[in-house]
């Protein structure tokens, strides 16, 4: 339903290459003045989404709205949307304050407000000191701003931004992804963000879809997604999962005992269960950080298993064990709170803890 | 011991100071020698004729005298003489017609051709080299045939009411830059191409994003990417098309004096040879002032097209 607070509204669009479906009815609602990330691997379609929306490309089949309005037949140029590119797609003939000037030129504004826009938002991006240069002068970091400085000054409804940091370095890159969501809640501009990258999503983002071969695989807040991942590829994409295949022996209400290749866990179902719990059969993830390690005890409680060290790899703040229990193998992060020697060494015997609450169904 | 160089690496090779002599001698040798002889001497020997008098019997005499330049540009000892300065406009008019015929043509080529699918891109190239195997004598002869009264170019302008029955799309000025664009059309296509297939056309997305519309689109964002092949290709067109005489005499009747025909003309029948070299060098002083302005105003990268 078209409403006051979505920015855009997306309904069952498809996008065909050739054979290829790059969006496969894909429906979405993005909300006024949120940071909405769409995540996934290359080829995703979360590329061509974007720039269906910002009009660079046409859907085969489906709806856009921008701001309650169908935007299908308006062209790019009059959309109230600005894209900023992941090659930055600086004019190499303008200096930067003619970059950034230019939205504001095509629309006609009169000089002097062009002068002042400008200087607001060279300022608040903090490239003034470079208003003069040419763009083949600039470091990445500095193109970066200056092709968001160009898009942010048309004031525009929706922000888009395909892989921005792509380019960048990593120090440079985490610092810019704070200027960013710093930048958004300050504007209150809607942006939509697309990346590959899951913790960058999960730093910046309100909401985030999940896509994979041209469909949302699951959509929600980050947390939800992390904690409460839908799919195997979701578990595996946002973070990493271990995986127990379960099989239910005995049901009570909103809880189960189920049989996994590690022994006999005991399993909540939440709120909200999804099909796959009802079903006898079913997959079980869980992040590595939940799981504790505690040394070797003749008694096992509720939810614990024995296990062998594997692996481990030490990673500065946290080691990261890797245990295999007969032919289950479990992946667990342990913070290194006690200096940095692990408290468990290659081959020793650890007893592992599966709390209920860090079981997650999955539905495939 | 001292820490003396021995000499260079080049490339993985090392050579000595003697080494890398004997290579840069070998190497250049040849083609230093060859512009010397038949390019720089003959032009210290027109520059310095240029500034000689007409002998009666011999070619060129002293006094030493700017006679010849003053009366190409009009004023020689018999007063004001449009002739010469004539003949100069004349044949910029010619050079800047022929530029902006072939920009007009060759602008579409060079997109349609940047345009074909790969495969296809190195035969459309090759279709607009082609004609250049032929001599160009050659192709404007062809020229004379495909523009005489009967033939079945000039039988569809009579059909089109364009021409009268019985008459020749030859000679006439018509013809003469039909034959100027085709001959001198590849060399505003070839760099303006290379210009064209290196268009980031991301910059044309970025540019519709912001708010531009398709003209302005290609103004802002792609005009400024062909510029460096564009204006390359203007040079290579004017220049030579300003100096052209053979295609003006062949499709034109030969009733005009071009600047070509000037020079050909002093050192042919007139036997004014000082006068001849005055004018060349006068055509090539015009020749380098608008290389010079060219090289001001495109910096590096026109120089490297170029």
């Amino acid at each position: 339903m078209p409403t006051e607070t979505a920015a855009i509204e997306v309904e069952n669009m498809v996008r065909r290459f050739g054979e290829v479906e790059a969006l496969s009815h894909v429906s979405v609602t993005i909300r006024k003045g949120e940071f909405f990330s769409l995540l996934g691997p290359s080829g995703c379609g979360k590329t061509t989404l974007l720039r269906i929306i910002g009009g660079l490309d046409l859907p085969d089949e489906g709806v856009l709205r921008i701001g309650g309005v169908d935007a299908r037949a308006i062209p790019a140029h009059r959309r109230p949307v600005n894209t900023v590119f992941q090659s930055y797609a600086l004019f190499p003939h303008l200096n930067v304050r003619d970059n950034v000037a230019f939205g504001l030129r095509m629309k006609k504004v009169p000089k002097p407000e062009i002068a002042e826009r400008v200087r607001k938002v060279m300022d608040l991006v903090e490239i003034a000191p470079f208003a003069d240069r040419k763009p083949t002068q600039l470091s990445g970091g500095q193109k970066q701003r200056v092709a968001l400085a160009r898009a942010i000054v048309n004031e525009p409804t929706v922000l888009l931004l395909d892989e921005p940091l792509g380019a960048l370095d990593l120090k440079l890159r985490k610092q810019l992804q704070v200027e960013l969501l710093t930048l958004q809640r300050r504007l209150g501009i809607t942006f939509v963000y697309v990346t590959h990258d899951q913790e960058e999503a999960l730093v910046m983002s309100d909401r985030i879809a999940v896509m994979r071969a041209g469909k949302i695989e699951q959509m929600g807040d980050a947390e939800a997604l992390y904690e409460q991942p839908r799919t195997r590829f979701v578990s595996q994409f946002l973070g990493t999962c271990s995986l127990l295949e379960a099989t239910v022996k005995r049901r009570n209400g909103a809880e189960a005992r189920v049989d996994t290749p590690v022994g006999e866990l005991r399993v909540e179902f939440g709120t909200e269960p999804g099909g796959a719990a009802a079903r006898d059969q079913f997959t079980l993830a869980i992040r590595p950080e939940k799981i504790t390690l505690s040394p070797p005890s003749a008694a096992l409680g509720e939810n614990q298993v024995r296990a062998r060290v594997e692996q481990l790899i030490y990673v500065g703040s946290e080691t990261h064990y890797t245990l295999v229990a007969g032919s289950q193998t479990l992946a667990v992060e342990v913070m290194n709170v006690r200096g940095c020697r692990p408290e468990f060494d290659i081959g020793r015997e650890v007893i592992a803890h599966l709390p209920p609450t860090g079981l997650v169904v999955l539905d495939d | 011991m001292a820490n003396t160089r021995k000499g260079e690496v080049r490339f993985g090779e090392q050579l000595t100071r003697a080494g890398e002599m004997a290579r840069s001698a070998f190497t250049s040798g040849p083609g230093i020698a060859w512009v010397t002889v038949f390019l720089l001497a003959p032009l210290i020997a027109i520059g310095v004729m240029s500034f000689l008098t007409t002998g009666e019997k011999t070619f060129a005499e002293f006094p030493w005298t700017l006679e010849n330049y003053k009366r190409f540009v009009g004023f020689g000892s018999f007063g004001f003489d449009p002739l010469y300065p004539q003949i100069i406009l004349r044949s910029v008019v010619l050079g800047a017609g022929t530029t902006v015929l072939c920009m007009a043509a060759g602008l579409p080529l060079a997109f349609f051709i940047a345009g074909l699918p790969a495969r296809h891109k190195n035969l459309g190239l090759m279709l607009v080299i082609i004609p250049f195997w032929t001599n160009l004598l050659i192709r404007t002869y062809a020229w004379q045939i495909l523009l005489a009264p009967h033939s079945w170019i000039t039988q569809a302008a009579v059909a089109l009411g364009l021409v009268e029955q019985g008459a020749a799309l030859y000679p006439s000025t018509f013809a003469v830059y039909i034959g100027m664009v085709c001959d001198y059309l590849p060399f505003l296509v070839l760099p303006l191409y290379s210009s064209v297939e290196k268009i980031d056309w991301t910059l044309a997305e970025a540019a519709a994003d912001l708010g531009a519309d398709g003209p302005r689109v290609f103004w802002h964002a792609i005009v400024p990417q062909v510029a460096p092949g564009l204006v390359a290709g203007v040079i290579l067109v004017f220049i030579p098309a300003m100096g052209q005489f053979v295609i003006p005499d062949l499709l034109g009747g030969a009733k005009t004096v071009m600047l070509g025909n000037a020079i050909a003309q002093q050192f042919g029948q007139s036997r004014d040879w000082p006068f001849g070299s005055a004018i060349a060098f006068l055509g090539m002083g015009m020749v380098l002032l608008g290389l010079w302005v060219y090289g001001r105003a495109a910096g590096e990268k026109g120089g490297d097209m170029l």
